[in-house]
C-alpha cells in the first residue's frame, strides 16, 4: 500500500485484494459483543469535512473508533474556515495537533492531493470524496459488496458485468468505481444521457451507452447514481421526470435483470427518481448492506495505512515508526 | 529467499510418525486434565496451529467418541510488534458457533518462542468471551521466553539457539509433516513465522 489513498488508481490488483480480504476478516467483528480492536490505540484520525456528509463521516468515525484510534471531527461549518481560513492553515493546525491520518472531503477536486503532497502534514491522507473527482473508499465498499454477492467473497471480479447509471459527469463515485472495477477485472458499462458524460470518458477503462434497457439483461450488478438535483438547474436533462422515465430503475425494468443480479446505490437516494421505492426495498437491493460494508472497508484502509510501519515511500517517517516514537 | 543456505544445515528434529505420537499424547493429556472432552474448545493460531488443532480434535474424538469444536484465532491486530513492519494481512478468525464462554479453551500453536503471540491471543480472546479456563498446547517449545508464559501441553521441548529457525510443516499446508531446524549463528534474520 502507498502512504495515502487519494484515488482508486493508487491501488493495484494486489493492494485492492489486500484491502478487500482484510475487510472480510474485519467484517466478522460486526457480529461480536465487543466491536473493538486495540490496533490503532494512541493514534489520531482527523475527519476533515468541508462538505456535508452523513454516512461517509459516520462510517469513517465508526471505523477509526473500532480500531481504538482517537477521532477528531472537523466540519467546515462553525469552524475557522467560515472565517476565511485557508486549507493550508487548517492543515498546519491539524499537524500541530499530531494527526496521524487525515480523512478529507472537499468540494474542490484535488484538495486531498494538495494536502498529501504539499508537505503541510506528515500523516496519511485518505480521500473521502473530492469535488467531481474521486471517492475511493466508496469504490472499495462497492467492490466488496459485489464480491460478496457475485464472487463468493473471494478473489477478484473477473468477467462480472457492472452497469453504472446516472450522472457520471458530476459523480466521483462513478470514476472511482470504474478505475477500481477495471483493476479487479470487471466489465463496466456507464449509462447516462449524452449531456451527463464528462469530456474524455472514452479514455476510461469502460464502455458507455445512452440506453439503459439494453444493459440490464446481462448485468450482474446495476448501480444507480444519485440525480444531483442541486446541479440539475443547468438543463443537463429536460426534466427530472423525463430522466426518471429513461434512466430510472423501476420494478418493470428490474424484472428484466438476471435473477442473481444485485441493485446498488451509493446513497443518499432520491426515491422515485433514479430508483423506484419498491426497487430500493427489493430483496436484491443491497443498499443497506453497502453502508455496513463501508465500515469494514474503511477499517481495513485505516489499518493498512496506519497499522504498520511506514515503509517504502521514501518519506522520512520511517525512523519514527521503527522506534515507535510518537513525534 | 536467495540466501546461500545449503540444505545441509537444515536438520529434521521430528518426523511425521513422531509428530503423530506427540499429538496423540497431547490429546490424551488434554482429556485427562479436563476429565473428559465436555466443554473443550480448541482454538488454533493461524496458520499451522489451526491444522494442529484439527489433528488433536481427531484424536480426542477417537479417545472420547465425541466431537470437539475447533476454531481459529488470528492475533495480528493484537500483536505488540505491529508498528515494526508494514501492516500485515489478516488471517481467518473462526469462533465455533457455541462461543467460548464458560468453556475450557485450549490454544494450539506450532512453536512457542518469545510468548508474545500467546499474550496477543489472550488479549484477543478477552474481546470474544470469558472462558472458564485457558490452556496452551504447542507442538514445539523452543525456549527463549520473553514473557511469563508457559505451555500446558508440549509435543516436544527442543532447546535451540536464538540464531536458529524452527520450521513446522503440516501435510495439509506444506505437503508433509516434519519439524526442521535451520541456520546457525550468523544466519539469523528474525522472521516471525
Amino acid at each position: 500500500m502507498k502512504r495515502h489513498l487519494l484515488s482508486s488508481a493508487d491501488l493495484d490488483r494486489d493492494d485492492a485484494l489486500l484491502v478487500l480480504d482484510t475487510a472480510a476478516e474485519l467484517a466478522a467483528l460486526t457480529g461480536r459483543t465487543v466491536k473493538k480492536l486495540p490496533t490503532l490505540r494512541g493514534r489520531t484520525v482527523v475527519n476533515l469535512f468541508f462538505e456535508d456528509s452523513t454516512r461517509t463521516r459516520i462510517s469513517f468515525e465508526a471505523a477509526a473508533k473500532r480500531l481504538s484510534a482517537d477521532v477528531i471531527n472537523f466540519s467546515a461549518k462553525g469552524s475557522s474556515v467560515s472565517k476565511g481560513e485557508s486549507l493550508k492553515d487548517t492543515a498546519l493546525t491539524l499537524e500541530a495537533m499530531g494527526a496521524d491520518a487525515v480523512v478529507i472531503r472537499h468540494a474542490a477536486s484535488g484538495a486531498p492531493h494538495q494536502l498529501a503532497h504539499s508537505g503541510w502534514i506528515g500523516g496519511s491522507v485518505v480521500n473521502a470524496g473530492d469535488g467531481t473527482h474521486e471517492h475511493p473508499t466508496q469504490a472499495l465498499l462497492d467492490a466488496f459488496t459485489m464480491r460478496r454477492h457475485l464472487a463468493g467473497g473471494k478473489g477478484d471480479l473477473e468477467g462480472r458485468k457492472v452497469t453504472i447509471v446516472g450522472d457520471v459527469l458530476h459523480s466521483r463515485v462513478a470514476r472511482s468505481n470504474v478505475l477500481l472495477l477495471a483493476t479487479l477485472g470487471a466489465e463496466v458499462t456507464l449509462v447516462a444521457p449524452p449531456t451527463l458524460f464528462p469530456v474524455g470518458v472514452e479514455t476510461w477503462p469502460c464502455a458507455t451507452s445512452y440506453d439503459l434497457d439494453s444493459h440490464l439483461r446481462d448485468a450482474d450488478a446495476v448501480m444507480l447514481l444519485r440525480v444531483q438535483l442541486e446541479r440539475m438547474n443547468a438543463a443537463f436533462v429536460p426534466s427530472v421526470r423525463e430522466y426518471s422515465r429513461r434512466y430510472g430503475l423501476d420494478k418493470q425494468r428490474m424484472s428484466t435483470m438476471p435473477d442473481h443480479a444485485i441493485v446498488m446505490h451509493p446513497g443518499p437516494m432520491n426515491r422515485g427518481m433514479e430508483i423506484a421505492s419498491d426497487v430500493a426495498d427489493a430483496p436484491r437491493s443491497v443498499i443497506v448492506e453497502q453502508v455496513a460494508n463501508g465500515v469494514s472497508v474503511r477499517m481495513a484502509v485505516l489499518y493498512l495505512l496506519l497499522g504498520g510501519a511506514q515503509l517504502g515511500t521514501g518519506e522520512p517517517d520511517t525512523d519514527d515508526a521503527d522506534t515507535g516514537v510518537e513525534a | 529467499m536467495s540466501s546461500a543456505r545449503t540444505p545441509d544445515d537444515t536438520r529434521t528434529v521430528l518426523d511425521g510418525a513422531e509428530i503423530a505420537r506427540a499429538l496423540t499424547r497431547v490429546a490424551h493429556e488434554i482429556v485427562e486434565r479436563a476429565k473428559g472432552a465436555d466443554d473443550i474448545v480448541l482454538l488454533g493460531i493461524p496458520t499451522r496451529g489451526v491444522f494442529l488443532a484439527r489433528l488433536i480434535a481427531e484424536r480426542i474424538r477417537a479417545i472420547e467418541g465425541r466431537e470437539v469444536p475447533v476454531g481459529s484465532l488470528d492475533v495480528t491486530m493484537y500483536r505488540d510488534d505491529l508498528r515494526r513492519a508494514p501492516a500485515r494481512a489478516l488471517l481467518p478468525t473462526q469462533i465455533p458457533a457455541d462461543g467460548i464462554d464458560d468453556k475450557i479453551v485450549v490454544l494450539v500453536d506450532d512453536v512457542l518462542y518469545s510468548g508474545r503471540t500467546i499474550r496477543a491471543a489472550l488479549d484477543a480472546m478477552n474481546d470474544i468471551g470469558r472462558p472458564r479456563a485457558v490452556q496452551l498446547a504447542v507442538l514445539v517449545d523452543r525456549g527463549h521466553r520473553e514473557l511469563p508464559i508457559r505451555a500446558d501441553f508440549v509435543g516436544k521441548n527442543i532447546p535451540t539457539s536464538k540464531s536458529e529457525k524452527v520450521h513446522v510443516r503440516v501435510s495439509e499446508h506444506d505437503g508433509d509433516d516434519a519439524v526442521l531446524i535451520s541456520g546457525h549463528a550468523g544466519a539469523a534474520e528474525a522472521e516471525a513465522r
